[in-house]
């Protein structure tokens, strides 16, 4: 039996932040399949518009069959997804890629999930599925999202790029006075965010792993590329396994048309050059495999 | 149901029907495999192969534009040898014919590669590149001269076993001129359009959409043109044309083959479903069905 599109049902849409969207759909085969990490192509009803949207998985409830994607307004296409009203249908095609390596956080090891703005959503089912010890490092710029979901299965430490973001959080705190989760403690603003003993930093999420003087066996991280950059960095620097998740304009989302490639470090045996199919052999690599 | 034949023939290769996958859009069909039955397909046309791993083209290399896309791969390919070790043995696991997509920088790089697939038995017939826009040498460069398309299809016949398409370029004045060329070289089949040069600009970041800045349009968006070009070079040469360019169902098909394609070739619109080339399969089928036409070579330049 050939493996195909399949129409599924929007259950509940909602804007969970500034051009942020979450959405619930109907997904059975999806929903039964996905592994954390993964990610879906959905289609878009105008016709004008070919190209499928590469969109990681948030969450699955494979009891109900039913999938979340967050994801961003960037364009047209996103645009026309965040239209959608409960009842309404879309084409989706999944799940694809590879999603992280959950064999590398047994219990008793610790792990931090690290997320960079759009690159967060991820991070939520991959928190409920490790049996190490979760630390989530959420990057955001000027507005939090998904934060209880994400301190539902681990610690969660929020790194913020804006100031007025992290006065308000940490309840008239200014930016450039240094700052742990802990003291957050005095401020009611903040006491929503401590409850789970979180950490808030202004900056990014390398310095929230500094500020908190976090440490891990293994990370697993998904966000902008200059972010990922710098999380291989401070990998190769405290010799920590890290596996990176990428993103790249794709158009077959199966592996056939090369679109999506990013570079190898070593000549990957499918392509026979310094280069992988992200849709394929990724999303999600170890990050001594490739070059940013 | 009367019985209908849907086979056509290219330069003596019987193909089970007219489909086939347009070249670039379906790998080597092992991806696809797992969504179409490619025994089903009238044939599989391979990505283009050189003799050696092409690494293609920086990053972004694919950008949608309205009515379709446009990509600069730059023909990454793994080279002949992992080709011929790997894509064919899966290929002759099928019924179905198999094109293999030749692209070189030089005339000696094709023809290192055509010699090369010469004792190849899955091999059914040869579609010469000589057309695409992305890449600096090669490509294009031979595509749109009259006089280098008649030699590169001369030189690449005396060494090819296998009947031989040459895919022709839509970013010429006069197509008729380049297929009666590749025509007077010796070409077997042509095969057009490949994909039209274009831009895209993105106005928030204010760079190119592309790394490589130009790319080629496909999708619906250019179908009229390659319905105009297939009808143009039909009357102009007595060769078989393969068609393509935006079909994305039986009547985009159909088109072609009314304007005189004997074959016809899916391509972007596998991105938009995987299943596709069967629902072009079946919608001709459907509209034999309807019209009463019980041989598809009937319609083949019917409409003049």
């Amino acid at each position: 039996m050939e493996k195909s599109i399949l129409r599924a049902v929007v259950l509940s849409q909602e804007t969970i932040a500034n051009q942020i969207y979450s959405m619930w759909l109907q997904a059975d085969s999806i929903a039964a399949a996905a592994r954390p990490g993964q990610f879906v192509s959905v289609y878009c009803n105008d016709s004008g518009r070919m190209l499928p949207r590469p969109i990681s998985i948030c969450e699955t409830d494979k009891e109900r069959g039913r999938i979340r994607l967050v994801y961003r307004v960037a364009g047209k296409g996103t645009a026309e997804f965040a239209g959608y009203q409960k009842m309404d249908t879309l084409e989706l095609l999944g799940p694809l890629g590879n999603g992280f390596p959950l064999d590398c956080c047994p219990a008793g090891r610790t792990a931090f999930l690290i997320g960079g703005g759009i690159g967060i959503p991820p991070m939520v089912e991959l928190s409920k599925r490790l049996d190490g010890h979760v630390q989530v490092i959420a990057g955001y710029r000027d507005e939090l999202f998904l934060t209880d979901e994400l301190a539902a299965n681990g610690d969660l430490y929020l790194s913020v790029e804006s100031g007025e973001l992290f006065r308000s959080l940490s309840g008239g705190i200014e930016a450039d006075e240094p700052l742990t989760g802990e003291m957050a403690a005095d401020h009611p603003e903040g006491s929503r965010i401590l409850a789970a003993k979180r950490g808030i930093t202004h900056g990014n999420v390398l310095d929230c792993i500094r500020e908190n003087q976090l440490q891990a066996d293994v990370i697993f991280a998904c966000g902008p590329t200059p972010m990922l950059r710098a999380v291989k960095a401070y990998a190769l620097e405290t010799g920590t396994e890290c596996y990176l998740s990428l993103e790249q304009r794709m158009a077959c989302g199966i592996g056939a048309c090369l679109a999506c490639v990013c570079e190898s470090k070593e000549v990957d045996a499918h392509s026979q050059v310094r280069n992988k199919r992200i849709c394929k052999e990724g999303p999600v690599f170890a990050a001594e495999e490739v070059v940013l | 149901m009367t019985i209908q034949n849907t086979k056509v023939s290219i330069a003596g290769v019987e193909l089970k029907n007219p489909v086939m996958t347009a070249s670039g859009t379906f790998g080597s069909g092992m991806e696809y495999g797992e969504y179409v039955d490619l025994s089903r397909l009238g044939a599989v046309v391979t990505k283009g192969v050189a003799n050696v791993p092409w690494p293609g083209n920086p990053t972004p290399r694919v950008a949608e534009v309205r009515g379709g896309m446009m990509n600069a791969i730059g023909l990454q390919n793994p080279g002949i040898e992992t080709f011929c070790s790997r894509d064919l043995p899966f290929l002759a696991g099928f019924d179905t014919a198999v094109v293999v997509n030749v692209c070189g920088r030089t005339t000696e790089d094709y023809v290192e590669v055509v010699e090369r697939l010469a004792d190849e038995e899955t091999v059914d017939l040869l579609e010469i590149n000589i057309s695409c826009p992305n890449v600096k040498c090669g490509g294009i460069s031979f595509g749109q001269n009259p006089d280098s398309v008649e030699a590169i299809t001369r030189e690449i016949k005396k060494h090819a076993k296998q009947p031989v398409i040459m895919k022709l370029s839509p970013n010429v004045t006069d197509i008729t001129e380049l297929a009666r060329a590749a025509e007077g070289g010796g070409a077997d089949a042509l095969s057009m359009i490949n994909t039209l040069t274009g831009m895209k600009i993105d106005v928030n970041r204010r760079t190119f959409a592309l790394a490589n800045r130009t790319g080629g349009v496909s999708g619906p968006a250019i179908h009229p043109v390659a319905v105009r070009m297939v009808y143009q070079s039909a009357q102009a040469v007595k060769i078989p044309i393969i068609g393509m360019g935006g079909i994305t169902c039986a009547e985009d098909a159909l088109e072609l083959i009314l304007a005189g394609a004997t074959a016809v070739a899916v391509g972007t619109a596998n991105f938009r479903n995987p299943g596709t080339v069967i629902d072009v399969i079946e919608g001709i089928e459907d509209y034999m069905c309807r019209q009463k036409v019980e041989d598809i070579r009937t319609l083949i330049g019917a409409v003049r």
